[in-house]
């Protein structure tokens, strides 16, 4: 499911094994009158392959820090590298770019479109980044497969319940092959039941080696993670 | 399906933003019908601004040249026969008082009539038997004479009365028909039998007043005598011109036949002339009507472009979450300005090719029903979706430039 991207030169990516993620001082400040720091000088390091979990209460930061990860939002100072990117000294289209080919997003509503159907929604993260039309709907339906929605492609998002529509969104995350999968409370939405379903689901991906970044409420959610990360105040105060 | 390990890379590594054509295409597309009852009610304003405006251009040409044809068709049928002066020096009559009856055994000759400007001197025309010295009831007016036939050759009128008839021309009578204009001037409105004007100290009975007249229209100004008491009463010589109505398409041919018939002996003493077309006429005419109608087109096109211009920034607010979500998916700015402005002109383009043709349909209908020819230039059914197109793309940019500005951050948070 997973890809390389275009430009990747495999070699060199076997031998040097750069962090996935590479914080650095990073600070996120806003307003100018009375400003507020959402990030102080934050650290951080996340390995190929992890699983990390961040959690903290409301207003903490983790959600502001998942947005500089994933190239939304630009950090007030500090030094960002993806994947050995130096992400800071990347223009609009450039970030772009990296979110087309190495970033994927699981939202806590979904974000699907409404009036589009399950394929179409899952082929929409093939439109950007010039990937090749040809084979797209085949990989489309291979995603859908891997999440258990095989029979689903046709439908409207809104005739299925919570969880086919976050395994929906999980399937456009997979389609494009992302190297970094970032979840924004992807439970958050769910039952119980269907919870562990989908966490069943992102075990499964981490252990075909995809590295993982979630952020969540749900303390027995972050305990499926390989690694915890607490946030307060706007830096790290927990990590293990 | 294992995840290589990454290296460190500067930004030129960085993966490439880019859009196919086609998937920007079929992303518009899907846009603007994923929402068809929406996307009907916005095309609504540029299908009723260009169809008023191919209407309005069509209808202007069709109005316009059926009121061109009209001055075609009376300028086609008519001949003018005046009376040149003889170059011998000779006095005599030169336009003969049968003219009426030897040119209407003339194949082609619809009427004809003759027409004569009388000189009456300093005499003043006055319906009042009495001079009354309070108010002013003397007018110079132009007093004609004219041969029966004559009002059937200029299409005459008749507002009330009758017309003089060939006994009123034989005997001599002192009758005259007077035109609308002279007729209020006099203060004559109906007649009763014995109405009465004067011409110096010549007393005429008022028998009719015209109403109006397709020719000559300096008689709506005239008083209109009888050859007969012309002759009488002010000595009128000869006719003085002979005005024909032919058929169509007979006035070359009758311009070289009138002068023999009427005067075998001297055809060169008569003028014939047959009024040019009217060009400048017929080039203002469209063109006053095509700027009134053209600016009425042009208002109801800016009234649509405003409808788009509204839908689509509703629309693009509406759609906060998803321009968040195409953001996250690796969208630049410029491609979400590009999927809003390629919905804004199909939009326009798609409102321009109803709007053609609901606008042709229009014209062919008012044709049909007022028996006229449909004009219509092809260019303007043809550019009617280009600029469909041109004003989808005018109105669709600043609700696009809106949506390539959105924050992804904030359009993700406040779309959800």
């Amino acid at each position: 499911m997973v890809e390389d991207s275009p430009g990747i030169d495999d070699e060199r990516l076997v031998e040097a094994a750069v962090p996935m993620v590479e914080l650095t001082r990073i600070t996120r400040r806003y307003g100018s009158v009375a400003p507020v720091e959402a990030l102080r000088s934050v650290d951080l390091e996340v390995r190929t392959g992890e699983w990390v979990a961040i959690v903290g209460a409301s207003g903490s930061g983790k959600s502001t820090l998942l947005n500089i990860v994933g190239c939304l939002d630009r950090q007030t100072s500090g030094t960002y590298r993806l994947a050995g990117v130096d992400v800071s000294t990347l223009n609009d289209r450039q970030r772009a770019g990296m979110r087309s080919h190495y970033l994927a997003f699981i939202f806590q509503s979904f974000h699907l479109m409404a009036h589009r159907s399950v394929l179409e929604n899952v082929t929409l993260a093939e439109v950007y980044g010039r990937r090749p039309r040809t084979g797209r709907q085949g990989r489309a339906h291979a995603a859908l497969s891997a999440v258990g929605l095989e029979g689903r492609t046709d439908f409207l998002p809104t005739r299925l319940s919570g969880g086919e529509r976050q395994r929906v969104a999980i399937a456009r995350a997979l389609i494009s092959g992302p190297k970094l999968l970032l979840c924004d409370e992807p439970t958050g939405n769910l039952d119980s039941a269907t919870t562990q379903g989908i966490l069943e689901l992102l075990g499964g991906l981490h252990d075909k080696g995809l590295t993982i970044i979630m952020i969540t409420h749900d303390i027995t959610v972050a305990d499926r993670a390989e690694r915890r990360l607490r946030i307060a105040d706007g830096k790290i105060a927990g990590d293990g | 399906m294992t995840t290589p390990a990454p290296s460190r890379r500067g930004p030129a590594e960085a993966g490439r933003s880019g859009m196919w054509a086609r998937d920007l295409l079929t992303e518009a597309f899907a846009g603007l019908f994923g929402r068809p009852l929406r996307m009907a009610l916005t095309v609504l304003g540029t299908v009723i601004g260009l169809a008023a405006l191919v209407a309005t251009l069509g209808l202007s040409r069709t109005a316009g040249n059926q009121i061109i044809g009209r001055f075609d068709e009376l300028n086609a049928t008519e001949i003018t026969v005046l009376a040149n002066p003889d170059p011998n020096g000779d006095p005599g009559p030169t336009i003969p008082w049968d003219a009426p009856q030897r040119l209407s055994r003339l194949n082609g000759v619809v009427a004809a009539g003759t027409l004569s400007e009388i000189d009456v001197g300093d005499d003043l025309v006055s319906a009042s038997p009495m001079r009354d010295p309070r108010r002013r009831t003397d007018f110079k007016l132009a007093v004609e004479a004219a041969s029966p036939e004559l009002f059937t050759a200029i299409r005459a009128k008749l507002h009330s009365g009758r017309l003089p008839d060939r006994g009123h021309e034989q005997r001599g009578d002192h009758v005259a028909v007077l035109g609308p204009n002279a007729a209020e001037q006099l203060g004559i409105t109906r007649l009763d039998g014995s109405t009465a004007i004067r011409i110096g100290d010549q007393v005429l009975t008022v028998i009719g007043i015209l109403d109006e007249v397709a020719r000559k229209h300096t008689l709506l100004s005239a008083v209109i005598i009888p050859e007969g008491a012309a002759r009488s009463l002010f000595a009128l010589q000869a006719p003085q011109s002979v005005v024909v109505e032919t058929a169509v398409g007979a006035t070359s041919l009758l311009s070289r036949q009138i002068p023999l018939a009427l005067r075998p002996d001297k055809p060169d003493t008569l003028k014939i002339s047959s009024p040019q077309p009217p060009q400048q006429l017929r080039a203002g005419v469209s063109r006053d009507l095509n700027v009134l109608f053209l600016m009425l087109g042009g208002v109801s096109l800016l009234v649509g472009a405003i409808g788009i211009a509204n839908v689509t920034l509703v629309s693009v607010m509406e759609r906060v979450g998803e321009i968040g979500l195409r953001r996250a998916l690796g969208a630049t700015r410029r491609h979400i300005a590009g999927q809003f402005l390629m919905e804004s002109v199909t939009m326009g383009v798609l409102g321009g090719v109803l709007g053609a043709s609901i606008g042709m349909l229009v014209v062919v209908a008012v044709a049909a029903y007022q028996s006229w020819t449909p004009v219509i230039d092809p260019f303007v059914p043809l550019l009617a979706p280009v600029i469909g197109g041109v004003t989808g793309l005018l109105a669709g940019l600043y609700p696009a430039l809106r949506a390539a500005a959105l924050q992804p951050v904030e359009a993700l948070r406040s779309g959800t």
